[in-house]
């Protein structure tokens, strides 16, 4: 009797944990020179919580590349949106921001959240209907539309403002720290994390156990097959487009409460960090993106604690450090 | 012709235009010696050549670059700093620009080399996080650039305004260090233009044009395009830091607002874009256009938000507040990509084309 060797399982896509590793073992590297360990937590607690506002703000524009080869040189636009919808709904409710009970907080902050999500969503809507929809598949002529919406909705934002930076200050039961021994962490931070952490698993849920991340992941594999099965990629591409812009919403009244503060150009520095972190992370790829946003997180803290000066140009040091070894970034999903 | 490199504007309008445009520029200093309208003129012209070195990446490669203004502050920081450290002399002067050229065209090499392998839209990308760290840089190291505050100088002897060379009392104008200053940029930025233009009419501008419209093709045809492309980007960058250089002259001054700021790199890709990418000639016309419009739009949209505000209608007076005025080019801008993506110059030759 000759034995049938069994079939081989299917080939599964070899696991690639070294990006995954990379924070882990940078933070490691840093406790002997940070020396004390409760500035290390902090810290490292700290660019955790930044980590996770990047994050949320450059999730959308990794997706609408992968996904439709769209470079949106505009997304700053909808994080300051984001912020400036957040002022309309905390501003006039101040009494209610300063209560001092967490339950009349939140009350007050999610709706903001909200608010900032539907606005900068229905203005991405707008935006890929008007700017990005005519020139689909030109790369210049891309980049030139959305650095136009970009400064038409930055002067729009001064023009109903004004040029002025709106405080806006935290919600009284977010200030201060929890206090375990001698290490501090402050609650916003700690908010922060659990936003962006909700907001990594909704992703991935959504992208590898429904129908619709199926498709979106399809699509940025290969779009012509996707179209060719019937499905109409340009809608899916829609809605992509439309919750990469919310997000970018949330990421700004998230930004803007850890600042304190909202201005028109806040959308034009977030830029730039954004797009290092899409860059490292490679385009397309949204576990590459949350990597690369903790990454730049971390650079910055610890490199603000033991090298001020180098903190200013940290993001760019480490942006080649990561193509020197991985030219397409961490995890390069399209071939693109 | 053979200064124009055998490509002529081709549209009589365009001719006409232009040569009203330079011959405006020419007799500035005796026509319109006011102070504000020489810092126009001069504006025009160091513009001019900046926004054609712009275009000679933008236009003619397809490649978007965000460090533009980087290479024009480095040749801007470097006067100010050399003139600044060295006293008011031209030796100076000279060590200023063989400091900054060399050091603009090196980092532009490093840049290209790094990221002009990929997509158009990764070189993008890489410039645009670059220039913003070089930004903070220069407003960073006050011990160098002086900081937010920039560095003020003064110049050699023969170039200040108090130096008289032709009294005012034999022509009715007076021709002093200043007016020399205007016409040495003057000439320095129409032998730039002139220059770029021999560039992109040359055997190595069409391969740009090639790698532009194919850059699969142009490598298969036997070009190694990363050396051109980045080739293009070290002389965009010499003629850019050139540009910067002749600004700081002008001013007296470089500071990061004036050399560096990411607003700047706005009106340089407004101004290629509205003028038509890929003409050379654009670059004239939108700087033209759009310094016009910087200097004296605002005083045309103050009296109309003036008026809004009395006839009391709501909303419409802060957007035509004169602050705003980049709101509409804004607009204007997205228009011209979007009905005549070859700018006025494209425009005026196609115009040309049908009549004949």
């Amino acid at each position: 009797m000759t034995e049938v060797a069994l079939p081989e399982a299917l080939p599964q896509p070899k696991r690639d944990l070294l990006p995954v590793l990379l924070p882990v073992m940078l933070a490691l590297a840093m406790l002997p020179l940070i020396g004390s360990s409760s500035s290390w937590v902090t810290l490292t607690a700290a660019s955790f919580a930044m980590g996770m506002m990047i994050f949320i703000m450059a999730s959308g524009l990794t997706l609408v590349f992968g996904l439709m080869d769209v470079l949106n040189f505009g997304h700053g636009a909808f994080i300051a949106v984001g912020a400036y919808i957040a002022t309309l709904v905390l501003l006039p409710l101040a009494s209610w921001v300063q209560a001092d009970s967490l339950l009349t907080n939140l009350a007050v902050l999610l709706p903001a959240a909200l608010a900032a999500m539907a606005v900068s969503g229905a203005l991405g809507l707008v935006v890929e209907r008007v700017l990005i929809l005519p020139v689909y598949g030109q790369h210049l002529k891309q980049i030139l539309m959305t650095t136009g919406g970009l400064i038409v909705a930055e002067q729009t934002l001064y023009a109903l403002w004004g040029p002025q930076i709106i405080p806006l200050p935290l919600p009284s039961a977010l200030r201060g720290s929890f206090i375990l021994g001698d290490v501090a962490i402050s609650k916003y931070r700690v908010l922060a994390m659990l936003v962006g952490l909700t907001v990594f698993a909704g992703i991935q849920l959504v992208l590898n156990r429904t129908k619709i991340g199926l498709l979106i992941r399809a699509g940025v594999e290969n779009r012509e097959m996707v179209e060719a099965l019937g499905y109409r990629i340009r809608r899916l591409f829609l809605g992509v487009f439309m919750t990469g812009s919310a997000l970018a919403g949330l990421g700004g009244i998230m930004w803007a409460l850890y600042r304190e503060q909202v201005h028109a150009s806040m959308g034009d520095e977030l830029t730039v960090l954004v797009f290092i972190v899409v860059i490292i992370g490679g385009l397309g790829s949204i576990g590459g993106c949350f990597i690369g946003a903790l990454l730049v997180a971390m650079v910055a803290n610890y490199g603000g604690f033991l090298v001020p000066k180098l903190a200013l140009v940290s993001n760019i040091l480490l942006m080649v450090a990561i193509l020197m070894w991985r030219p397409r970034g961490l995890y390069a999903v399209t071939s693109r | 012709m053979m200064i124009l490199s055998g490509d002529p504007p081709r549209s009589r309008a365009l001719s006409v235009l232009l040569v009203v445009i330079i011959a405006a520029l020419a007799v500035a200093p005796f026509v319109f010696p006011g102070a504000k309208a020489m810092n126009v003129a001069t504006k025009i012209c160091i513009f001019a050549a900046l926004v054609a070195s712009y275009d000679l990446l933008l236009g003619y490669t397809g490649s978007v670059s965000f460090a533009h203004t980087m290479f024009y502050g480095i040749g801007s920081y470097a006067i100010a700093i050399a003139l600044y450290s060295l006293g008011p002399n031209w030796g100076a002067v000279a060590i200023g620009l063989a400091v900054g050229l060399p050091l603009a065209a090196l980092l532009a090499l490093v840049i290209g080399l790094f990221s002009l392998r990929v997509e158009a839209i990764f070189f993008a990308m890489i410039t645009l996080a670059v220039a913003s760290a070089f930004l903070v840089l220069a407003s960073q190291l006050s011990w160098l650039t002086g900081g937010e505050d920039g560095r003020s100088f003064q110049l050699p002897e023969l170039l200040r305004p108090g130096t008289v060379i032709i009294p005012k009392d034999w022509i009715g104008v007076a021709v002093n260090g200043r007016t020399l200053t205007y016409y040495l940029i003057f000439i320095a930025c129409a032998a730039m233009i002139l220059a770029l233009l021999r560039v992109v009419n040359s055997p190595f501008g069409r391969v740009l044009q090639a790698v532009r419209e194919n850059r699969f093709r142009a490598e298969a045809l036997g070009y190694r395009t990363v050396f051109h492309l980045t080739y293009a980007n070290c002389l965009a960058a010499l003629v850019a830091a050139c540009a910067g250089a002749l600004n700081a002259l002008w001013l007296r001054y470089a500071g990061p607002d004036t050399s560096l700021s990411f607003a700047i790199m706005l009106d340089i890709l407004l101004m290629v874009v509205i003028g038509g990418m890929g003409t050379m000639y654009g670059a004239i016309i939108g700087a033209t256009i759009f310094i016009l419009a910087q200097n004296y739009l605002q005083a045309l949209m103050s009296i109309a938000s003036n008026a809004a505000t009395e006839a009391g209608l709501p909303l419409l007076p802060g957007l035509l507040h004169p602050d705003r005025w980049l709101l509409w080019l804004g607009l204007l801008f997205i228009f011209s990509v979007y009905f005549f993506p070859a700018g006025i110059v494209g425009r005026l030759r196609a115009g040309a084309g049908r009549a004949t």
